[in-house]
């Protein structure tokens, strides 16, 4: 059962019942899924999770409502890899991949859905829709698919092809939208107002969705044997995964299901769009919006909505923001996959040349433990890399041919 | 001169279920205080106790978030539609 009691406003403190319901309706602050952690206390133990099933559902008591039955396609509990060839490229002593690319449509965003289509279920919605970079619209098209809903989602129309093809082969309506995602976010938030009867997973039924992103923490914890790593590098886009880890640590801390302290959260953005970094190296307040140029889709949000929220965060627990450019996040999707055998889209090519950045100037401690959070998968992106990763040679089938293509090949491996 | 306020939902109880108010305003700010004026309520929800825009509030004059024009002060021509957008969505 959860012990989920109803939503919150995290600027205000107005409690609101669990319902279809995003900012508060005082101070227009986003509204936080509460908990009786006391109550859960009693019941939520080590045992009992372990117990569970092995997706994100075994959380069920710290996630919102399901209803009756989650919507459940099996996000989550994907591996924790300790890294050995890639934590000697970087030189840090204990590296752990938290390989999300894993998930039934290769990214973390299926962890947030299936949280955010069950308490639509469970508040009577019948129609999926979301505003998205490209990997929430295939999640939600996937799920809406597996349980016979319509969904429209909704996207710049210039995103990758392999994000658009993986979204419409769903099935639902996809709206390609002339503009960057901000606009398109800023139209959905207009399209809720028009369709109440539409579940928009990332704006209506936004704080169920965020929910979602605590059980990467959760994860995280019980995969290193119940304990908490040092320090945690998160990729930024509207912050929400951020936030929501570092919420999934503190409850799993107040339940005293794990050993250890909070661990330093590290965020990674790419420069060409980098509103939270460059509003954490500037020591702002507020977030700046930026019109975003970056081959990082997935993270091209330039007006962050928990922009505020990642910055405090950073603040309060000593991290830092790595901002880095398109050549160093196609570099290092690189030297993921040639170390690790991990093939990442964008996204996970900004968290990894972020580490690399913010171990070279000293914020992130190569010699305490690091996990980095890779989001989702390479073939999301595969524009990005198709110029560049070709065949090594184009030989006729004789094996002369083949032999003189190899020897070459040798000749520059050896050089 | 007159312009159009797009209220997001959480507004429209205060004023009877209307999604858009017409008012004679000038800039952003005067938009905003015009709309008050009529339905009192709204300012103090858009705007802080500085007079400053709540910091989960995004607002768009003819689609170009305030934040890339004059803030406030931004000058509003006839016609124009000035929308109230809760920031917290997306991502």
């Amino acid at each position: 059962m959860s012990f989920a009691t109803g939503l919150i406003c995290r600027e205000c403190g107005s409690a609101y019942p669990s319902e279809a319901r995003y900012s508060c309706e005082n101070c227009f602050g986003p509204l936080e899924v509460n908990y009786d952690l006391d109550a859960a206390k009693r019941v939520v133990t080590r045992a009992s999770i372990a117990s569970g099933p092995p997706s994100i559902w075994r959380y069920a008591a710290l996630l919102p409502d399901p209803g009756t039955e989650p919507v459940d396609l099996g996000a989550g509990w994907t591996p924790l890899r300790r890294s050995t060839r890639l934590a000697e490229a970087l030189g840090v002593r204990e590296l752990w991949l938290k390989d999300d690319t894993r998930n039934p449509t290769g990214s973390f965003k299926d962890r947030v859905v299936s949280v955010a289509m069950s308490s639509a279920r469970r508040l009577g919605f019948t129609t999926a829709a979301c505003a998205s970079t490209g990997n929430l619209a295939t999640s939600v098209a996937a799920h809406a698919a597996f349980i016979g809903w319509p969904s429209v989602t909704i996207i710049p129309s210039d995103l990758e092809k392999s994000k658009i093809a993986m979204t419409a082969i769903f099935g639902g309506t996809v709206l390609g939208v002339e503009g960057n995602y901000d606009d398109v976010n800023r139209l959905c938030v207009e399209l809720v107002a028009e369709h109440a009867d539409w579940a928009f997973m990332n704006v209506n039924l936004r704080p169920y969705y965020a929910e979602g992103s605590k059980t990467l923490a959760f994860e995280i914890c019980e995969q290193l044997g119940w304990r908490t790593p040092d320090q945690v590098v998160v990729p930024l886009a509207s912050g929400s995964q951020f936030t929501k880890v570092a919420k999934g640590f503190d409850q799993f801390i107040k339940l005293g299901l794990v050993d250890g302290a909070a661990p330093v959260l590290f965020g990674a953005q790419a420069t060409g769009c980098s509103p939270i970094a460059t509003a954490f190296a500037k020591g702002a307040e507020v977030v700046t919006p930026q019109r975003p140029n970056t081959i990082a889709r997935s993270l091209a949000i330039g007006n962050p909505a928990d922009g505020p929220y990642v910055l405090d965060e950073l603040r309060a627990s000593g991290g830092d923001c790595g901002s880095v450019s398109d050549d160093e996040i196609l570099e290092c999707i690189g030297l993921l996959a040639r170390t690790e055998g991990i093939f990442a889209e964008t996204a996970g090519g900004v968290t990894i040349a972020s580490l690399r950045q913010m171990i070279a100037r000293g914020t992130i401690d190569p010699e305490k433990s690091v996990v980095a959070i890779i989001s989702g998968h390479g073939l999301k992106t595969l524009d990005a890399i198709v110029e560049t990763a070709t065949v090594s040679s184009t030989i006729t089938p004789s094996l002369e041919s083949a032999e003189e293509a190899l020897r070459f090949h040798q000749l520059v491996a050896a050089s | 001169m007159s312009v159009t306020v797009r209220l997001p939902s959480q507004l429209r109880t205060l004023v009877g279920g209307a999604g858009e108010v017409p008012v004679e305003a000038a800039t952003v700010r005067e938009a905003i205080v015009a709309v008050d004026v009529a339905y009192p309520g709204i300012a103090v929800r858009v705007l802080d106790d500085r007079g400053l825009l709540r910091r989960f509030v995004n607002v768009f004059v003819a689609d170009e978030d305030i934040r890339f024009l004059d803030g406030l002060d931004t000058v509003l021509e006839p016609g124009q539609t000035v929308s109230l957008v809760p920031a917290v969505a997306g991502g």
